[in-house]
């Protein structure tokens, strides 16, 4: 019984064990090398016009900005921003459906399941590059020109779909059937069951979806370098002017771009605070 | 679970066909997707392996296996697959042991659940910017008047800068842990959270030492996370060409960026000869891998 005490009073961590601090600081360092050389490049895209690419910082201003969205040889960054918008939204509007009709699927095992469960990993660890290649090959066979509303589309849906599915799973194993059950047994039809059960109880998961399909498509470059057609996403516009642009210019379209990502994570994590406060006050009967 | 193959023999017997149709129903959509977008370009890079150049991005249907003979023969390739073996198992490596330390630490040690799952969002949260921003940001850190360097001739540790910091294969194996170790984290962290920390307590009152916990419940249970996260970072290094291009400066290719230089000259069958091969060696790591772990179960369980 002494024994027993003693061992699990470290277990509950009355006494940290020294892998404790151990592993704390490991994870410090983690985050300080995840972070920092980010913070770095955030710091110096605000340096004035005689700003280098390293530290020390000459001056602020937001003159990089500015050149960014103004200077020609910069390329066309607002062009592509807006492609790399428009396409992201698109992605993740058929990411949400499909793959939420897939996670209805594979709740229970059906003929051929294993087939498409394999497709879909195998479509996710393809080399992009190789498959950018297959899809551009496709369309000039079949003689459809690419672009960045069919052929990136459907090469930015084939990395997305098999990652939303996968997510899918996850919350559907968390999912009691016995309210879908219940709903069908008072009268609901399919349709219903799906629009006032399901999707409802499923919404904080569906909007995990949409934020994984939103930054993988926003962020997307191997897959979308072939079959993009001649007008650039903005991940390939930054992979051009890694090549060209030696100013802080680049490192000001990598503090933009971390903004927006902030904004939408911040929209998402906002909605689903929303969706479980409207829930929690459904529940205490408004 | 014995009630769960209950289940599926039941379902896959005479019950099943009607849910089997709703079931292909729901797929649908799905397979609208990976049928055009991932079956059929895999297929036309098959046949493309088999064709000949007309040398001006035309492909001439004939049945020819010059090009894997090109591919195989070449001491080239055999280099750049030790080069691409290399960075891979280096990554591999190192995104293992930090991410698993890390979920660890995030799980195990953090008591309060609130803290570790925004500990957890802090460590997912740079995962939602550009891969090629983070990529770059090593430049001002690593450049050879980067923080590093200057730091180090402060100190007086070195007196002239090291090169070997940006541009060179030290660069490329950080680049890539920095982008990777995230996709170690996520499902090793998943995978440690379900053991139920009472077979722990009990593992300890019955006398193990906490080695013997770590040998034989916490690694084992956990090996469904590592296989699905070491799948994730092997296929990402094997398929990738910018992350070695950018930060090797040149120094060193892979065997996708080999391939991306063909499709430049419009060397499609060679580049569709060398990806065919690519996918083969990808398939068999993941094969590996699968041996080891049923995904499919461990993902839907």
């Amino acid at each position: 019984m002494i024994r027993t005490r003693r061992i699990s009073r470290v277990a509950r961590g009355d006494r940290r064990p020294w892998t404790f601090y151990a592993l704390a600081t490991v994870f410090m360092l983690y985050v300080a090398a995840l972070y920092g050389p980010m913070i770095c490049i955030y710091i110096l895209s605000f340096q004035d016009i005689r700003g280098g690419l390293v530290f020390p910082m000459k001056g602020h201003s937001l003159h990089w900005f500015i050149d960014l969205f103004t200077q020609v040889r910069t390329g066309d960054v607002r062009g592509s921003f807006d492609r790399s918008i428009k396409l992201a939204a698109l992605v993740t509007m058929i990411t949400l459906v499909v793959s939420l009709m897939a996670g209805l699927a594979f709740r229970r095992r059906f003929f051929g399941d294993t087939f498409v469960f394999y497709l879909m990993i195998g479509s996710l660890v393809a080399p992009g590059l190789v498959l950018g290649l297959g899809i551009g090959l496709l369309f000039q066979w079949i003689g459809i020109s690419a672009s960045w509303y069919t052929s990136a589309l459907g090469a930015q849906l084939s990395w997305t779909l098999p990652f939303g599915v996968l997510v899918m799973f996850a919350v559907m194993s968390r999912f009691n059937s016995v309210w879908e059950e219940a709903a069908r047994d008072l009268g609901a039809s399919r349709w219903q069951t799906i629009h006032l059960v399901v999707i409802p109880v499923l919404a904080p998961g569906l909007v995990a979806v949409a934020l994984f399909g939103f930054t993988l498509s926003y962020d997307e470059f191997a897959r979308t370098l072939q079959t993009a057609g001649s007008l650039n996403t903005l991940p390939l516009e930054i992979w051009s002017m890694t090549l060209n642009v030696t100013s802080p210019s680049l490192y000001a379209l990598g503090t933009v771009t971390t903004i927006v990502s902030f904004i939408i994570i911040g929209a998402c994590i906002g909605a689903i605070i929303v969706i479980n406060k409207r829930r929690g006050m459904r529940a205490t009967g408004h | 679970m014995p009630f769960r193959k209950i289940q599926n023999e039941v379902q896959s017997g005479q019950v099943m066909q009607r849910p089997n149709l709703s079931a292909w129903l729901y797929v649908t959509p799905l397979m609208l997707v990976l049928i055009p977008f991932f079956l059929l370009p895999t297929l036309v890079v098959l046949v493309a392996s088999f064709f000949e150049t007309d040398g001006f991005g035309g492909l001439l249907p004939t049945f020819t296996l010059a090009n894997y003979l090109d591919v195989l023969t070449s001491t080239q390739t055999l280099l750049l697959y030790v080069t691409t073996l290399k960075f891979a198992i280096l990554t591999w490596f190192f995104t293992l042991i930090i991410g698993f330390l890390v979920a660890y630490f995030l799980v195990f040690h953090v008591k309060n659940q609130l803290l570790a799952i925004g500990l957890f969002l802090i460590c997912t949260i740079p995962f939602w910017t550009s891969n090629i921003i983070r990529m770059i940001s090593w430049i001002p850190l690593l450049g050879k008047e980067g923080l590093v360097n200057s730091t180090l001739l402060g100190i007086g540790v070195i007196r002239e800068p090291l090169e070997v910091l940006l541009y060179s294969g030290l660069a490329v194996v950080i680049a890539y842990v920095h982008q990777l170790t995230i996709f170690m984290v996520v499902p090793i962290f998943n995978s440690l959270a379900r053991i139920d920390k009472r077979v722990v307590e009990a593992a300890l009152d019955a006398g193990a030492s906490r080695l013997d916990v770590m040998r034989y419940i916490i690694i084992p249970m956990s090996k469904s996370g590592i296989a699905l996260g070491s799948t994730f970072v092997i296929s990402i290094v094997m398929g990738d060409f910018f992350v070695v291009k950018v930060m090797s400066g040149g120094g060193s290719a892979s065997v996708v960026s080999a391939f991306y230089e063909n499709v430049g000259v419009l060397q499609y069958p060679i580049a569709a000869a060398s990806a065919v091969l690519l996918t083969l060696v990808l398939i068999v790591m993941i094969a590996l891998i699968l041996r080891v772990v049923d995904i499919r179960r461990e993902i839907t369980q």
